[in-house]
């Protein structure tokens, strides 16, 4: 589309040609400089996030055979985008790096893990070999087992150092498709100076206690900061939502959403608590919560701007740190419970698979290798706070002195999966059923309209087998 | 092509077969200058639409080889067809492109007419109202999602303390504003670009209408219905197609704005998420294929529109 054109003449000698240019370079200047603030600003998180890297990544066992073998090799990681996760990812890539020889470039996959599960799958199916290595998923395996490596035959070993359950889960057909990387489970976030402040000694055990404690310190606190929350978690529309989803029903006695291999998850526990989690929607939670996911939810809480919050471990770190508004003020425990159950957390956590498509196999599984050995467990629990995978690891006790919710009375809970056993290669697509229906039902729909339908198209899933 | 391949009335008047020689070849040679062009469009257009159009009557799964792949017929378009979260996409699509086109042709009809009169730093306002749409729209849709933020938005902070809103309002997650918003981002992204093909439009109208009317003692008024209007209608009409094409086919605001959400699935998101998401490649195609047929119902309409202003 040409500004100059016109045909009466007279536009033509104003607009000339060099106008046109400048013109056009003003527009892209502007559009660039929005383009990188905006870019900038969600990179612009506070300068104590960035410390995971100061304390030096260990080093790699072995180094210079590997390198004998493999040195000058070039592989690709996707690996992690949320909290520190990328800084961790790096630090170690480049110490893998210079002690090896094996250049690892390392891209962060998108923080939904629905869409970094889209991302991988578009990969696979095209049988491209630009991914070596990916962090998957505790619920992918099944899904993505014909496109990896069977790592036994050089990680079997290793594998044994970690828990059983977990190299259970990543075994499919008797292939070893993936080692355990950090695992993961729910738990709840408390200001300890908060329920102090409001008059109460512990934290609550129920969620109607949550709630209540939740409305009272928000009222408190909103009159100096209009953006204080009670409560927050992860509402979005999306796979973290189906695994608060779980925490709530499980822990009111509600069943698994899929149990035995039959939808259950519409059953009158499961639309009490989840009907008392909506009327809390814009009441002690924002509004804003049914857009929120691991990320919003961290910086809520870190920023002082909520009593509770619903997270991973790897919040620990970020609000431990130096430089964090609520360092010392905070503490974690066991998700409350319904009336008529117990506290449960959702497992949770990532493992690291090959690629069968990968050009570098052999250099790619070093990585491995040094990624899921006790030194690096250590390591990413200490400075990131990621629950180990390694059992030994989990138990040393510098670990869990900056990992308190590794302490018997929290690492003890309940822990309860998501039903990907039952849905394998459609679990993705169950899933997205589940979130989007708990998010209708937080955005606004009594559950009672919602779970029938979720039910019924869950069911459906479990036969297409 | 026409100019080479029409014959003259002459020869017409004698029958198809006593064309001379030179037309023959003449003929011939456009088709043969015609043919890559022709092949690019096989490729890329035809290749995929009709792949996508097999793809529809399969079971064809995303991630290959955990289910052979076999003939379903129509299985596919019925599921598609009595699937509610299909039907509320298309409401939704149709809704948001009924809503944005309007207001962008509105404020882009204006905004031409402003930046097509004569007034001092004319260059610089035209520069200024491109900005919006030169932006990457991911950008500019993940940046209008903190603005509209309900704890620290800027909307919601002006709006309180303008004492406009009571309280910070959940633009995006509230299902009684979400269209409203996403609808008010895409019409500040795009009018610019709409009013930038009637500004086209504008500049090919000769002024010698103009000032004949000012003889004639026209008013502005009747001059903007009576010769204005008129004469914009072909580029009105290009304008309107390109916009409702790339309203209905909308993603990425949308995206952006509500990720997997179910009450804002717009049809290419439905379509992303059945395919990509559950891996049904079969099933997404076919709501492929319903999409195609109502984006062409769409064209239809406004050619037959365009051909009829022609005559």
């Amino acid at each position: 589309m040409d500004l100059a054109e016109g045909s009466n003449g007279k536009d033509v000698g104003e607009m000339k040609h060099r106008r046109l240019l400048v013109l056009a370079g003003v527009i892209g200047a502007i559009a660039l400089i929005a383009s990188l603030s905006v870019a900038a600003a969600s990179s612009n998180r506070p300068a104590h996030v960035q410390q995971a890297a100061a304390v030096a990544a260990p080093k790699v066992p072995n180094a210079a055979a590997i390198r004998k073998k493999y040195g000058g090799q070039k592989i690709t990681f996707v690996g992690d985008s949320v909290g520190n996760g990328h800084v961790r990812d790096v630090a170690l890539a480049k110490r893998f790096t210079k002690d090896t020889g094996i250049k690892v470039s390392v891209t962060p996959h998108p923080a939904a893990s629905d869409a970094a599960y889209s991302q991988l799958a578009r990969a696979f199916s095209s049988k491209s070999s630009s991914i070596d290595v990916a962090m998957i998923d505790v619920v992918w395996p099944g899904a993505f087992a014909p496109y990896l490596v069977d790592l036994k035959p050089k990680l079997g070993k290793q594998s044994k150092l970690h828990a059983a359950g977990i190299v259970a889960n990543d075994t499919i057909n008797g292939k070893l498709v993936a080692m355990p990387w950090f695992g993961d489970y729910g738990i709840l976030y408390y200001r300890t100076d908060l329920l102090k402040k409001y008059g109460y000694k512990a934290p609550p055990k129920t969620w109607a206690d949550l709630f209540k404690m939740a409305q009272k310190i928000q009222t408190g606190e909103q009159k100096s900061n209009p953006n204080f929350a009670g409560f927050v978690f992860q509402g979005n529309s999306y796979e973290g939502l189906t695994c608060n989803a779980l925490e709530w029903i499980a822990s009111a006695g509600g069943g698994h959403m899929i149990d035995n291999g039959k939808a259950t998850i519409n059953n009158a526990k499961a639309i009490t608590i989840l009907d008392a989690m909506r009327a809390q929607v814009g009441k002690t939670t924002p509004r804003g919560v049914t857009s929120y996911q691991e990320d919003q939810t961290e910086h809520a809480f870190d920023s002082g701007d909520a009593a509770f919050a619903r997270n991973w471990p790897y919040q620990y770190g970020i609000g431990a740190t130096a430089g964090s508004k609520v360092k010392g003020k905070f503490s974690v425990t066991t998700l409350p419970h319904g009336a008529a159950g117990k506290p449960v957390g959702t497992v949770g956590g990532w493992q690291l698979a090959v690629s069968k498509y990968s050009k570098h196999k052999d250099a790619t599984i070093e990585f491995v290798r040094y990624m899921t050995s006790p030194a690096v467990e250590k390591f990413d629990a200490i400075t990131n706070s990621n629950v180990p995978t390694i059992t030994s690891v989990a138990k040393d006790p510098a670990v869990v002195k900056t990992n308190p919710y590794l302490k018997p009375a929290i690492a003890s809970v309940a822990r309860v999966t998501r039903p990907a056993k039952f849905l394998k290669t459609h679990y993705n697509e169950a899933s997205k059923v589940i979130y989007q229906g708990i998010n209708q039902i937080l955005n606004g729909t009594p559950a009672k309209n919602v779970l029938p339908g979720v039910q019924s198209k869950l069911n459906q899933i479990l036969k297409q087998k | 092509m026409s100019s080479v391949a029409t014959p003259t009335p002459a020869p017409r008047r004698r029958g198809r077969r006593s064309r001379t020689k030179l037309q023959r070849r003449q003929t011939r040679l456009a088709w043969l200058l015609l043919i890559p062009a022709l092949a690019v469009v096989a490729f890329v257009a035809i290749y995929p639409l009709a792949k996508t159009v097999y793809q529809s009557f399969t079971n064809q799964e995303f991630l290959a080889g955990i289910t052979p792949t076999k003939w379903v017929g129509l299985d596919n378009y019925s599921l598609i067809w009595h699937d509610p979260a299909w039907k509320h996409a298309v409401i939704l699509t149709l809704k948001f492109a009924v809503i944005t086109v309007s207001f962008e042709f509105v404020l882009g009809l204006i905004i031409a007419l402003v930046v097509n009169s004569k007034f001092k730093g004319r260059g610089v306002m035209r520069a200024v109202m491109l900005v919006p749409w030169a932006i990457p729209t991911v950008v500019a849709a993940q940046m209008w999602k903190w603005m509209l933020d309900d704890t620290f938005g800027v909307v919601n902070d002006l709006g309180v303390r303008a004492h406009v809103l009571s309280h910070s309002h959940a633009w995006i997650s509230d299902p009684s504003t979400s269209l409203g918003a996403v609808a008010a981002v895409d019409i500040w992204k795009t009018t610019p670009f709409v009013a930038l093909l009637l500004l086209a439009g504008l500049q090919v109208i000769p002024t010698d209408l103009y000032e004949a009317a000012d003889v004639d003692g026209a008013s502005k008024l009747q001059q903007f219905w009576r010769i204005t209007l008129p004469l914009l209608k072909p580029a009105i009409l290009v304008t309107l197609i390109f916009r409702t094409l790339d309203a209905l086919r909308v993603f990425d605001v949308f995206y952006v704005f509500f990720g997997n959400r179910l009450d804002t699935q717009t049809m290419a998101i439905y379509i992303q998420s059945t395919i990509i998401g559950d891996g049904h490649v079969g099933l997404g195609a076919a709501a492929s294929v319903f999409m195609f047929l109502i984006i062409a119902l769409f064209v239809v309409i406004y050619v037959t529109f365009m051909r009829v202003n022609e005559e």
